[in-house]
């Protein structure tokens, strides 16, 4: 038998397609199934899937012109690719981003590490409340109760100024 | 190009890391962007190669990567490329045909690697054999700090690291294992784990990584956020999860041995008589009989002497389940082969390597 698609090299290998709901059988080469194996992975891709996270919640058409001032990326482009331009698109898209980033990642903040550079100009690194709770109930596990009551203070102190912040906005 | 990394004994696939009987290697890399620079999709190609020549002369400061290899891409030919991505040192994306100035360092043992102009401009990994999370992470650490001294990094105090993909901003970290699950597979138990861990936000992949399919019951867990928690609290989660996994594992292979001997027995013996007998297999029936021989070394049921090796029979699978690639096989015989060529090869490396005769 030979390849359905190159009709050059015998048929080795079998696939099953479904194509606008009818089942369809190909016997192709192991070349041409390399291409299709291609094609498929290229069909989706990770951005397809943000693209459609990012559907939900957006009104405007002027909105979807949106460009990024830096580097040009407009919010038409990063939908379709999935990627942002640069540092600055974080600032310009931000209204659609915080939106996505909770979607993703359950959470808007970071409570990693920071660079080295940074570090040294400024060498508080900011705790989060998060943080805090969860070293917290570590500590109520471990017995360590001293330690328990100091995180308590902090997270009550934090959660203070936060909410001095909010209400002045 | 890289022919010395086919006599490397210490690296990842020595399995000689901790625990390695069901998690073959650990992996964390970082995603990282230099300030003043669009990222990669947006960048031009003068400033992609100025990226470029910064890390060329900044690798060399780096006490744990400075006498490794720097290597430009179009320096790849493509057989090149496979074989790092079969050795899981490049990705995809990297290698992918186009002009870009992309490149990557390689440290001698192959434990660290930096992938130069990819989706961030730098995604730089250490790699290891074995449940050895922490110590990756401790390496990678170290080297994102020196090189955090010699470069600024795109960061903001309320995102972290900024990154092409909203999917990995934050830490810019993702770490994953790559658990070698016979008897979950066999057992059937296997698709109710995957569905557990997509509900909570583990991804899962083949041994190639994006895109591919689990081969030789090989199964790649990864942490999908990356914002909102340390690097170490991603860390952490991980080795809960996959201690989990090894835990239900382990359960699966008692089930077998206790109920199915006879049936694993025969499985693993018959599993040596093809891999030593065969003409002619393809990478997948090969991965398959090795990983069920591989449950066969970890049980028991075969010892390193009946792979006529005096020790580490394990080793010798785990570099198996890389060499008999397609691009390796190639770059053993020093020569181009198409897919049937590369089955009598692959069939024959097997053959010598297993003890089986080749008259």
């Amino acid at each position: 038998m030979l390849c359905d698609i190159c009709h050059k090299n015998p048929a080795t290998v079998h696939l099953t397609e479904i194509i606008n709901d009818k089942v369809v059988e190909m016997h192709v080469c192991q070349a041409c199934a390399q291409n299709k194996a291609q094609e498929i992975n290229q069909q989706l891709s990770i951005s397809d899937f943000l693209g459609g996270l990012l559907d939900i919640g957006e009104k405007k058409t002027k909105e979807q012109a949106l460009r990024c001032p830096s580097c040009g990326l407009s919010y038409a482009d990063f939908k379709k690719k999935g990627r942002l331009g640069c540092s600055t698109c974080y600032t310009t898209f931000k209204h659609f981003l915080t939106p996505l980033l909770k979607k993703i990642h359950s959470a808007t903040r970071h409570a990693g590490k920071t660079p080295a550079s940074i570090e040294r100009v400024a060498p508080v690194r900011q705790v989060g409340v998060e943080q805090l709770k969860r070293a917290l109930e570590e500590a109520i596990k471990t017995e360590e109760y001293e330690e328990a009551a100091k995180l308590r203070d902090k997270i009550k102190e934090l959660e203070k100024k936060q909410n001095k912040k909010t209400s002045n906005k | 190009m890289f022919e010395y990394f086919l006599t490397n004994k210490n690296n990842w696939l020595s399995a000689k890391g901790p625990e390695s009987e069901i998690v073959f290697s650990s992996r964390v890399r970082l995603a990282r962007n230099l300030e003043g620079f669009p990222f990669t999709l947006q960048a031009n190609s003068i400033q992609k190669k100025e990226i470029l020549s910064k890390m060329q002369n900044v690798y060399k400061e780096i006490g744990k990567i400075k006498g490794g290899a720097f290597v430009k891409k179009e320096e790849l030919s493509s057989i090149d490329g496979q074989f790092l991505l079969e050795r899981h040192l490049v990705s995809k994306e990297l290698i992918a045909e186009s002009e870009d100035s992309k490149g990557i360092i390689i440290s001698n043992d192959e434990r660290i690697s930096i992938m130069i102009n990819e989706e961030d401009h730098l995604r730089m990994q250490v790699i290891t054999s074995g449940f050895d999370l922490k110590n990756c992470w401790k390496i990678l650490d170290e080297i994102d700090n020196d090189l955090s001294r010699k470069l600024k990094f795109s960061f903001s105090p309320e995102l972290g690291y900024l990154t092409s993909c909203p999917t990995n901003v934050g830490t810019g970290l993702r770490a994953s294992c790559m658990l070698h699950l016979p008897a979950l597979v066999l057992t059937k138990r296997m698709n109710k784990i995957l569905e557990l861990l997509a509900r909570i936000s583990f991804t899962t992949r083949g041994l190639f990584g994006e895109g591919t399919q689990a081969l030789g019951n090989f199964f790649q867990i990864s942490n999908q956020v990356s914002l909102g928690l340390s690097e170490e609290e991603l860390i952490d989660n991980l080795i809960g999860v996959v201690n989990q996994i090894k835990g239900q594992e382990i359960d699966a292979r008692d089930t077998l041995m206790k109920k199915f001997r006879p049936n694993l027995e025969d499985s693993v013996w018959r599993a040596l008589g093809i891999l030593r007998n065969s003409r002619l297999i393809t990478t997948k029936e090969a991965l398959g009989h090795l990983s069920t021989l591989s449950l066969g070394l970890d049980l028991d049921i075969i010892k390193d002497t009946d792979l006529f090796v005096k020790e580490d029979g394990k080793g010798l699978i785990n570099s198996l389940f890389i060499i008999i690639q397609p691009a390796h096989l190639q770059k053993i015989e020093s020569k181009s082969l198409k897919g049937a060529q590369r089955d009598y090869v692959r069939a024959e490396i097997l053959r010598n390597k297993l003890g089986g005769k080749n008259v």
